[in-house]
């Protein structure tokens, strides 16, 4: 269960959504049948969420409004799910998996190497705005552990090392090679698979882990 | 070992493309008009002699499950929804059919639909899973632009849509009913049981929720037939499953393998062995942070599916293999499985929600050994007061770990809480 908002935070007085997002809610509401666009409450707080960067009480409203449900029936969708921040995050967010298949493998070496480097705590925000860091549980990507999300992108088979080599690309404006940072194709055992030998490699993974949208 | 030429998933590691023209050459949407030609009833039938057991956790069988589903519509609409919610700990299967093989779901989806007479699919995917959803949203968009769903499905002369539903964060939202109330747009609460999902499921209307292994497989299924399916494994135990093994192995991986295998076959043969030898192993969790850990000594012969696991008071789960050599701290192990639970019950239930939060407290004091031997038999107390007595399986979920670990190593915990209490005493 999401713990309930921080009140400390200051809230703006509108939230609107951009005409591009617009179309957007209209496409995203036709995937559920009619009178059913409640369904689409998840999907318009990611969306307003992506939009300002966290998610206001003002976009709740307005997509309560726009669905026409309660606005409480909203809120507690908002606050129910861990993936709405309702407060302001860095520019990245990083989640470390602290779960027990990736502390096996080390996970609390990357919290506090980051915790170190970054010189804040769970939840804080860099002065430059730049990142924020949280423990979460289980991502499951449980064979390339240790790993963390950070936006949108895992990156996987990380040690400390590997993990400052991300945040320093990252700092430098950069976009890093998601997925496995040892070299590993994805949840392949390393040095080869043990199956499916006979299938030459003929795709381009390197395309869809360079972030490609 | 499995052959692979009996394997299912050929694109895992993702090999080949995995978008239509990778997905074809794999001879997946070979003729798919053909598979739904024989008919629902007939499709139903294969499916019940393949012997196919849900991939997500339960283990039902498949064909018993779709065959709950109405033949006649009484009006209302059915639905397939795919849980592709992975989220047990230890648990990344899906996760490569979803980015690497996302037609050979579709196509599933399709069949299943069809067979269940549904008018449309609605997967739930876990909001973490970005890329997935991205590569399974452009697949299906594919599928959409060749006329393999939407109007008159592969030339069948079916109707049938598939849509995409990305979650935000919920490990709840893996049950069943939590993920229909989510999929609805509320918070992700079990709901009681019955009216069971196929009576009234989503939107009130006949549903269906597989897990996405399930459904990926049985269009193989019917092409290569139930007899070949099921002529895999040991008896209600068949067919091939896909593996994850993780933790203290060398070489940790996703693997397909044939229902049944012995656990230390999979871990020898696939896995680079336990690191540091087969010696070296303490303890396996062999499905999932929701099944019992097994001590090595009854690693070293079990075989991997439902019953043999079953029969040593453990489970298959989702065959998530957690894997732990003797360096592990495995009051700290499950304790962190402990935090797990107690973060993502969803505070419905008052025995699951408080006593999640009790668990993880008396577990965290036992990590350190500050604690009573008799409160051992209180903590086990508490956890079954929990079991069972909750709207959904979470609070045995998170009982079961505990009650394992007391089960086999029983001692170890009282051992940290002498050693507590002597250095307690020296001070």
């Amino acid at each position: 269960m999401s713990a309930a908002a921080n009140t400390d935070v200051v809230q703006p007085d509108s939230f609107a959504f951009t005409p591009e997002n617009l179309e957007k809610v209209k496409k995203i509401v036709a995937k559920y049948p009619e009178g059913r666009q409640g369904s689409a409450v998840m999907p318009l707080l990611d969306l307003a969420q992506r939009q300002h960067g966290w998610l206001p009480r003002a976009a709740m409203d307005e997509i309560a409004r726009l669905l026409d449900m309660a606005p409480i029936r909203v809120y507690e969708v908002a606050t129910f799910y861990t993936m709405y921040n309702l407060q302001p995050v860095g520019k990245y967010l990083i989640q470390v998996c602290r779960t027990t298949p990736c502390w096996l493998r080390g996970s609390d070496n990357l919290t506090d190497y980051l915790k170190q480097r970054l010189g804040v705590g769970m939840k804080e925000v860099t002065k430059d705005g730049l990142f924020s860091i949280m423990e979460v549980e289980c991502l499951g990507a449980c064979c390339n552990a240790p790993m963390v999300q950070i936006n949108d992108d895992f990156y996987e088979d990380l040690t400390p090392e590997t993990l400052g080599k991300v945040l320093d690309e990252l700092a430098a404006g950069r976009k890093p090679q998601t997925g496995p940072q040892n070299g590993r194709r994805a949840s392949m055992a390393e040095g080869g698979p043990t199956t499916l030998k006979d299938i030459p490699i003929s795709y381009d993974i390197s395309r869809d882990l360079t972030g490609g949208k | 070992m499995l052959q692979d030429k009996d394997r299912i998933f050929k694109n895992i590691y993702c090999q080949d493309d995995w978008r239509l023209a990778g997905a074809r050459r794999r001879g997946i949407w070979d003729n798919t008009k053909a598979l739904l030609e024989v008919g629902p009833d007939k499709i139903i039938d294969e499916i019940k002699a393949s012997e196919l057991r849900g991939r997500g956790g339960a283990g039902f069988p498949t064909g018993m499950k779709w065959s709950f589903m109405p033949k006649q519509s009484d009006g209302r609409p059915s639905y397939l929804v795919v849980n592709a919610d992975e989220s047990e700990p230890g648990t990344c299967k899906d996760r490569e059919i979803l980015r690497f093989d996302p037609h050979m779901l579709i196509e599933g989806c399709l069949v299943g639909g069809f067979a269940m007479r549904c008018v449309a699919a609605y997967i739930y995917i876990r909001g973490e899973f970005y890329q997935e959803a991205m590569h399974l949203q452009a697949a299906i968009d594919e599928a959409y632009d060749a006329g393999l769903i939407g109007k008159n499905a592969s030339g069948s002369g079916y109707d049938f849509d598939v849509y995409l539903h990305r979650g935000a964060g919920a490990y709840i939202c893996g049950e069943e009913s939590a993920l229909i109330e989510s999929l609805e747009g509320k918070k992700g609460q079990p709901r009681l049981k019955p009216p069971f999902p196929a009576a009234v499921g989503l939107y009130g209307c006949p549903t269906t929720v597989n897990n996405v292994e399930t459904i990926a497989v049985t269009p193989t299924i019917l092409r290569r037939g139930a007899s070949w399916f099921a002529g895999l494994g040991r008896p209600k135990n068949v067919g091939t499953k896909l593996f994850c093994v993780s933790g203290h192995v060398n070489k940790p991986c996703n693997v397909e393998e044939e229902m049944g295998i012995p656990l230390r076959e999979l871990i020898d043969k696939h896995c680079g062995g336990v690191r540091g030898g087969w010696d070296n192993l303490l303890a396996v969790i062999p499905g999932g942070s929701s099944v019992p850990m097994l001590p090595k000594h009854i690693c070293d012969d079990i075989l991997m599916d439902f019953d043999s696991l079953r029969a040593v008071q453990s489970g298959l789960g989702t065959a998530a293999v957690i894997v732990m050599d003797k360096s592990t701290d495995l009051i700290e192990a499950i304790t962190r499985f402990a935090h797990f639970y107690m973060h993502e019950s969803c505070g419905q239930c008052t025995p699951c929600r408080e006593g999640t939060g009790w668990m993880f407290r008396i577990m965290t004091r036992f990590v350190k050994g500050n604690a009573d031997p008799s409160e051992i038999d209180m903590l086990l107390d508490i956890s079954k007061q929990i079991e069972g007595h909750t709207i959904c399986a979470l609070g045995d979920a998170a009982a079961w770990p505990i009650q394992g670990l007391m089960r086999h190593f029983r001692p170890v915990v009282e051992e940290r809480m002498r050693a507590f209490r002597g250095r307690q005493a020296a001070e």
